[in-house]
């Protein structure tokens, strides 16, 4: 029943052989050796500082939400670079192959990039971007902060939260080892029925995507269902759900998405599967295929997913907007509604995506309208934001920026995205670089979120702020690359040019084209800054050290427990009394967080079984894309043998003695105190504009409103 | 916000730190996750029910067998008995660690094992039957739809029945701890759901197939 193959297979090694590793290739070829040499360096400098022990009992075992967190975040982070390379790519390769006389360099007949490679890049491009970079920075930062935020020690399952990081984790290598062994798919990240099916796409490209994408939507619903059962079960006492932070209920509404729409993926992605292992005709173009089926189980989840990646990005703003405008947040409820009613209607837009593939008027009638529909809970957390920063204390520290330029493309993507929703507008634009605009708009509206949440609980985590210099040269120039990019964009949708073009035929183009290079020079500019922000700020960590409450005018349950956050959160659970807790607290005097006296803590074991289960899903993934059948048969049975092993381990758990407890908790507090002398603690605006009740304090004063830890004689002086 | 007077509040009236001792309750987080899942399990049935909704018509079996042609209610009927009857024993499983009754899990536990192992094994039997009359799912889109569904389900069943094994293990190895009890009771929910969605699947595909 298995379907023939075209090209040899062998038991042994499946569809590997040594032909498919693309070591002539020009490009990939020395990409590898740098690869190679990076990895090396790292194993040698790991081995010469003696850090594998520290590595490994830190980092490879732990079950600790923040440390998973970081750990997404770095795959996030490391995926935004290798999806920005391949952006690069894409327009260099558009602004090269530009009309019949267009040079041909390396093989291509226009530009230095042939259709087949072009295809696999910006296939590449997106998968990477949605599913390995937006996707994983966003679960990191709901991992590392909604905890916290609820007043919790940890997930409600630490254990299944490390299993979804490594399969994450295992989607990330095989995306990876898909340049090196092999291609990758060549139609797009969406998938096109039926080009994808084997006799079109004969390759191992399509199966790398297909397994990608699989491990990828494993790791997130794993996650959902994790943070999910945090927000519900684990909140501290007296959390009740009008008191629930407001980052907290994006992460709870963005999390019921992932979980109802990512098995329509699984369903979506397996079918094809089938069609591809086993001959079967779910997608094909005869016996009875359905080809409209894919486009629609796909977007079934393809919108809910956009809405899963940009509810926690409006929750971040949410968070930041009010802290630097020294207000609290305008319309708190209408903020939940909108989260919610935006959520809801992300199940019944999906054919938006497809108006053009002529169904009836009917039906294109209803999507269109409740597309538009979109429009209205999105308006609510707009005006709402504003009404945030009317007649605030603005404050335009690194965070703010982010969260503003991000309200400018919410902006612009949003009215773009009505446009589309337009049948008549649609079709006129369907599939041009003007969609290609629309939904960059968005996601980097979603970027910009992340880069401004990422600075703003940066020390939280850490410890010591980042550099507030280096931060706004990357945001202007990572501005400066978006406009260049996007503006341009655009216009050429507006002229008519389509997406995917790996030879663009109007010579008139070529300027636009041109002046996209020069955003892309920005983008570049604004990553090699990036990295420098992150050089400086930790070579200048011991100048920038912040006490719990970093930015002095915050207001949540997070900036209650000492920065960086210990690894049981909180020494004492608070007692929640307020909406904004800590403003409460600040408002009314009770800023001293010692607590009269401290308990035993039980805290989770570390385990090394979801790094193995990591490892072995990767091999399996490897296996059934290379139709490998022994590895894949030996890798499920060892998943199931190892959770099975798991499960019999009945001592998962230990508990800190409460006098420990009390003497780590001293030692931060020591520490806090120590960092309340420097520059810092006078934030521009000094007392928050919540507590009337305090009196604004000189400079550097210990116990100053804004200056995060306060002695309770100075605070309640 | 919400409480925004300025009036300084006595520290003794308010609580500030939670010294209840209050442990949350680790079995009900645990079935509450297992809730979670379920959602989502359902969601995949949903989405392979409506693949098979849309691959159901009769053009969607090209020239090949349509269910009409091979689906026979009376089989179908025995499996349907079986894994009801399994899901029965699995709920005296249920009302004997209410009481608290070690020997009465397990005899439940065995008892729910079989009839599930009788349930699959009518499966497998029906497969080979169908294979070897040369139905086989690379026919037709239909045909396609057909078996996905049904073996999906059954290996759902599989997982079930692997993960008795595992509790009659556990259940005389560690008796009534609290990873037990939480583990037997998603068990439970996981067992009941499956028997829901096999309803569907006999209405909706082997019942109706039997129209195509
Ligand atoms: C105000 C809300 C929005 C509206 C009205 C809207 C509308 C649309 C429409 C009608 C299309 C189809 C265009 C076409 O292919 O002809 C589209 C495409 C797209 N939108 Fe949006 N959208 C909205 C928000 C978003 C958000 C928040 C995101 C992501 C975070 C997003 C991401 C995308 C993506 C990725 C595509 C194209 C996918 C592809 O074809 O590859 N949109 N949008
Ligand atoms: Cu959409």
């Amino acid at each position: 029943m298995l379907v023939d193959l075209q090209g040899p297979w062998s038991p042994l090694l499946g569809r590997l052989a040594l032909s498919q590793i693309p070591y002539e290739n020009p490009i990939l070829a020395p990409l590898f050796v740098v690869v190679a040499i990076m990895g090396i360096a790292i194993i040698a400098a790991l081995s010469y500082y003696g850090k594998w022990g520290y590595l490994w009992r830190e980092w490879l075992t732990t079950v600790d939400h923040k440390k998973i967190g970081i750990m997404y975040i770095i795959i996030g982070l490391v995926m935004l670079f290798r999806g920005f390379m391949d952006g690069l790519m894409i327009r260099t390769q558009q602004a090269m192959a530009v009309g019949p006389d267009a040079a041909g360099y390396m093989g291509a007949l226009h530009g230095y990039l042939t259709p087949y490679h072009f295809g696999q890049i910006y296939s590449a491009h997106g998968v990477i971007m949605i599913l390995l970079a937006a996707t994983p920075l966003l679960v990191g930062i709901m991992n590392v902060i909604v905890p916290i935020q609820v007043g919790a020690r940890d997930m409600a399952y630490p254990y299944l939260n490390a299993v979804g990081l490594w399969i994450t984790a295992a989607a990330a290598v095989l995306v990876m080892a898909s340049l090196f062994v092999g291609d990758f798919s060549h139609n797009g990240w969406f998938g096109i029925a039926p080009i994808f099916e084997l006799p079109y796409s004969p390759g191992v490209g399509v199966d790398y995507w297909m397994w990608v994408m699989q491990l990828a939507a494993l790791g997130s619903t794993l996650g959902s269902i994790n943070i999910l059962a945090t927000i519900v079960k684990m909140r501290a006492p007296g959390m009740t759900w009008l008191r629930l932070p407001i980052f907290t209920w994006a992460s709870l509404a963005t999390n019921i998405i992932a979980l109802t729409s990512f098995p329509a993926l699984t369903v979506a992605l397996a079918l094809i599967g089938f069609d591809r292992y086993l001959g079967t005709h779910f997608f094909t173009a005869g016996l009875g295929g359905n080809l409209m089926l894919y486009t629609d189980l796909f977007w079934l989840w393809g919108h809910p997913e956009v809405y899963f990646v940009i509810l926690p990005a409006f929750g971040m703003l949410s968070e930041i907007i009010p802290t630097f405008s020294e207000k609290p947040l305008f319309g708190y409820v209408t903020m939940v509604l909108a989260t919610f009613g935006i959520a809801g209607v992300s199940w019944a837009v999906w054919l938006h995506h497809f108006f053009t593939m002529g169904a009836g008027p009917d039906v294109i009638s209803f999507f269109s309208v409740a597309t538009m529909l979109v429009g209205i809970p999105t308006g609510v957390k707009v005006f709402n934001w504003a009404f945030t920063m009317y007649r605030g204390r603005l404050r335009f520290e690194t965070p703010m920026l982010w969260s503003i330029g991000s309200l400018f493309l919410l902006l612009v993507g949003g009215l773009t995205g009505m446009m589309l929703a337009f049948p008549a507008i649609n079709y006129m634009v369907h599939n041009s670089v003007f969609v290609i605009a629309h939904f960059h708009s968005m996601l980097l509206m979603i970027v910009y979120a992340i880069f401004g949440a990422v600075t703003y609980w940066w020390p939280k985590i850490f410890g010591f702020k980042l550099n507030e210099a280096w931060g706004k040269a990357v945001f202007w120039l990572f501005t400066a690359g978006t406009v260049g990019v996007f503006v341009p964009m655009y216009t050429l949708g507006f002229m008519g040019m389509t997406r995917r073009l790996d030879y663009v035929f109007n010579t008139q183009w070529q300027l636009l084209l041109d002046v996209q290079m020069l955003g892309i020079a920005f983008y570049s500019l604004s990553v090699l800054a990036f990295l420098g922000l992150l050089y400086v700020s930790i070579r200048d960590r011991a100048k920038s050290r912040v006490s719990h409450d970093a930015w002095g005018t915050t207001h949540s349950v997070e900036w209650m427990t000492p920065s960086p956050v210990p690894f049981y959160n909180f020494a004492v659970v608070p007692h929640i009394n307020a909406r904004d807790e800590w403003s409460w607290r600040k408002e009314h005097g009770f800023t001293d967080l010692r607590p009269d006296h401290y308990e035993d803590i039980h805290m989770p074991k570390n385990t090394g079984i979801p790094l193995i289960l990591g490892v072995l899903t990767f091999l399996l993934g490897f296996g059934l894309t290379w139709r490998i059948w022994w590895l894949c048969a030996l890798s499920l049975a060892l998943i199931i043998a190892v959770v099975i092993i798991r499960s019999f381990d009945a001592d998962t758990g230990y508990i800190i003695p409460a006098d420990e407890v009390e003497r780590m908790e001293r030692a931060h507090h020591d520490r806090a105190q120590a960092a309340v002398e420097l520059p810092q603690a006078g934030v521009p605006g000094g007392v928050t504009a919540y507590g009337q009740g305090n009196k604004p304090a000189a400079k550097g004063e210990v116990g100053a409103p804004g200056s995060g830890i306060s002695s309770p004689e100075g605070s309640r002086a | 916000m919400s409480s925004s007077t300025s009036k300084a509040l006595d520290p003794s009236s308010v609580e500030l730190w939670d010294h209840s001792h209050h442990h949350h309750d680790v079995i009900s987080t645990r079935t509450f996750g297992f809730w979670l899942y379920m959602l989502s399990d359902a969601m995949i049935f949903a989405v392979l029910f409506a693949a098979w909704e849309v691959l159901s018509y009769s053009h969607s079996f090209a020239a090949g067998p349509t269910p009409a042609s091979f689906v026979e209610p009376g089989y179908v009927f025995l499996q349907t008995l079986a894994l009801f009857t399994s899901v029965l024993a699995y709920g005296f499983t249920m009302v004997a660690l209410k009481n608290g009754n070690k020997a009465g899990v397990i005899s439940g536990l065995w008892g729910a094992l079989i009839l599930g192992v009788a349930f699959l094994a009518l499966d497998i039997n029906d497969v080979v039957h169908l294979v070897g009359m040369g139905i086989t799912p690379d026919l037709s889109g239909g045909l396609s739809a057909f078996f996905i569904l049904t073996q999906t389900h059954a290996l759902h069943i599989l997982f079930g029945l692997l993960w008795m094994l595992v509790m009659l293990v556990q259940v005389s190895r560690f008796g009534f701890s609290a990873d037990v009890v939480g583990r037997l009771l998603s068990l439970r929910l996981f067992w009941h759901f499956q028997a829901v969605v096999w309803v569907f699947v006999f209405v909706f595909v082997y019942l109706r197939g039997m129209l195509i």
